[in-house]
């Protein structure tokens, strides 16, 4: 240790002291004192507030919804990149940015953007109305917000990989007379997974955390609508402390688990990666 | 016949890669397409495989038209030069790709990857990963999973490219007795002269997009038939010559040459190729050698290169060290060279042009 810091010059240490200060400053001390203020009356305490039932609904929304669009996303995700790789068509470059909107857009606009298109006084809204089906303020609007908010993910993992994909692999199998199908399930989508499974990560701790939109998309309906997020909130409004802390502490682990999943995947693929 | 290669034309823009090319392959026979880089032979591999589609012409499979098929249906083996291993399964997976997609049952399966990794020599690397393998393993893969659909057609492309020169010699017999024992046809690409060589029965020398001549390596290596052949194919002195009074000289000089092929009614420019092993060298005039002087002597380890200043034409040489080593040789010492064979060729074809080509491809300074 002594020898390492003899090595580097002052500026170096300054430097690294400084980085490492305001790491601490501005992400673990945020993180302690919520884990501290979450623990102060006990872990008993802490379960019992994560379990109430509208704390456990909330969740268990939260978390469905969230898997339903990380599926969905893996899907679309993976075909839009594919599509913007591997077609020619016209206005091909307006495509490709537009799929950065949903980052650019803030998500309270993206909110009120779906409530004017689907809410009820809405002409889709009141036509799917009459057949008993809602999508604002219900489950489908929630579903729609996320589907919008995260669509980038997953395409703008998928698409450099793509990129970079030699035609080698495809052709060898098409010699040796796989048909297409074959070719994408067994030859290019194992060579996807990883950034696939990286933008589906991504998607999911977006879900998890998503706030603005669906405040606006699905209201704030107990035991109906109401996701972690939106019932972190209204524990805070209604000065519930210690509730909205039990709720904040799940949520914050699952991040880091996903961030920990991440690492682990980058780590593997390029262990898996070919010397060319 | 095997393969028939029929008027195939093939542009990517502006470029034109396969310019009306023709040639016929045997069923049984091991060609190579030979060619520096940038010169089409690829191209036309890929063609032949359906990879790659032509503008025009025809390719013909053992007499059946197959110009309009999808590579699936050639049913033909391809090897390719990165070898295109699948990175994300094992080297017994690679070898099973093609037999699990024509659905043989499991028993049969795990039998013939087991025969072609012995086939290969690789036995115990089964459960190993492309990336865990060096470049000569990956290439038997590659191989193995080809040959596991056991195809009549093989073609390679650049398939000792990526490896070291012993492993590419060890690779390149073992390859030729495969194809003996196999008999199947195979073509495979290469810019390398001595592989085409060593291996192939018949060579097919490709320069820009055409053919430029068809034979065995005797015939490519012994009786080129053009200025490119003959620099391509081995090394070659290029010799600036003219007709004076009908007579041939070395230009600047007054070393006749005798061609009695050419005309040398009309005074004009010629170009003579000489290969460095066709340049006699010896330290009497014994044999009505022409006078030159010793430039320089490079030891090659089985055989000496000599430099030699003929009246400031520059020709290099080469001697056998047993020969070379019985008698003293010194820098500038005088000699007398005579040159037991040679060609010479019409310079009016575009000199200037033959001459940038051959700069570029490295055979001249």
């Amino acid at each position: 240790m002594v020898k390492f810091l003899m090595k580097s010059n002052k500026s170096d240490l300054v430097l690294r002291s400084l980085s490492l200060f305001y790491l601490g400053l501005l992400i673990i001390l945020p993180i302690a004192a919520i884990m501290s203020e979450a623990l102060k009356g006990g872990l008993i305490n802490l379960w019992n507030n994560i379990t109430l039932p509208q704390a456990l609904f909330s969740l268990k929304l939260t978390f469905i919804v969230a898997i339903i669009i990380v599926f969905i996303n893996m899907i679309t995700g993976t075909a839009t990149a594919w599509v913007l790789v591997r077609y020619k068509f016209p206005f091909k470059n307006i495509m490709d940015a537009l799929i950065d909107l949903p980052f650019a857009i803030p998500t309270v606009v993206t909110g009120i953007m779906l409530v004017t298109l689907y809410g009820p006084k809405s002409l889709i809204g009141a036509f799917l109305g009459k057949y008993g089906i809602e999508i604002i303020f219900d489950k489908p609007g929630i579903v729609l917000a996320l589907l919008f908010v995260t669509f980038p993910f997953v395409v703008r993992s998928v698409q450099p990989v793509l990129l970079e994909m030699e035609p080698d692999m495809e052709e060898a199998a098409m010699t040796l007379g796989a048909s297409p199908l074959t070719i994408f399930f067994r030859i290019v989508l194992p060579s996807l997974t990883p950034s696939i499974l990286t933008g589906a990560a991504l998607s999911f701790s977006r879900a998890l955390g998503e706030f603005g939109s669906i405040v606006i998309v699905a209201g704030n309906i107990p035991l109906i609508t109401q996701v972690a997020s939106v019932y972190i909130y209204g524990e805070i409004e209604s000065y519930n402390i210690q509730g909205a802390l039990g709720l904040s502490v799940v949520l914050l682990i699952i991040s880091f688990l996903i961030l920990l999943f991440l690492n682990f995947l980058q780590s593997w693929s390029k262990k898996h990666e070919t010397w060319r | 016949m095997g393969i028939v290669i029929r008027n195939v034309y093939k542009r990517f823009g502006d470029f034109i890669a396969v310019d009306d090319v023709s040639f016929e392959i045997r069923t049984g026979e091991l060609v190579a397409l030979l060619g520096p880089s940038g010169s089409g032979k690829s191209t036309i591999l890929r063609i032949i495989a359906g990879l790659e589609t032509p503008d025009r012409g025809d390719i013909l499979l053992k007499g059946e038209d197959v110009t309009s098929f999808s590579t699936q249906k050639r049913k033909l083996g391809f090897v390719f030069q990165h070898y295109a291993l699948f990175k994300h399964m094992s080297v017994e997976k690679n070898i099973a790709f093609g037999l699990e997609i024509r659905k043989r049952k499991k028993k049969e399966i795990e039998e013939k990857v087991s025969e072609l990794i012995n086939l290969v020599k690789l036995q115990g690397y089964a459960k190993h990963y492309p990336s865990q393998l060096s470049g000569g393993q990956r290439q038997r893969v590659a191989l193995a999973r080809t040959l596991a659909t056991e195809p009549k057609i093989l073609l390679l492309d650049e398939p000792f490219g990526a490896l070291d020169a012993k492993g590419r010699n060890n690779l390149a017999q073992w390859l030729k007795e495969l194809h003996t024992k196999l008999n199947i046809t195979s073509i495979f690409v290469t810019h390398d002269q001595n592989e085409a060589i060593e291996i192939a029965d018949k060579i097919v020398v490709i320069n820009r997009g055409r053919v430029e001549q068809i034979g065995n390596a005797k015939d490519v290596y012994e009786h080129p038939k053009s200025k490119f052949v003959a620099s391509f194919i081995g090394n070659v002195n290029i010799v600036e010559t003219v007709i004076r009074n009908s007579n041939i000289f070395i230009r600047g000089t007054d070393f006749q040459i005798i061609d009695k092929n050419i005309d040398t009614s009309e005074d004009r420019d010629l170009v003579l190729l000489v290969r460095p092993e066709d340049v006699y060298v010896e330290s009497s005039d014994a044999h009505q050698g022409f006078p030159c002087r010793i430039q320089n002597i490079h030891y090659r380890g089985s055989f000496f290169e000599l430099d030699i200043d003929l009246q400031n034409t520059y020709i290099k040489a080469v001697k056998d060290k047993n020969i070379f080593l019985k008698e003293v040789w010194e820098k500038n010492q005088p000699a007398f060279i005579h040159f037991t064979q040679y060609k010479i060729f019409d310079a009016s074809e575009g000199h200037g042009k033959i001459r940038k080509k051959l700069r570029q491809l490295g055979y001249i300074e």
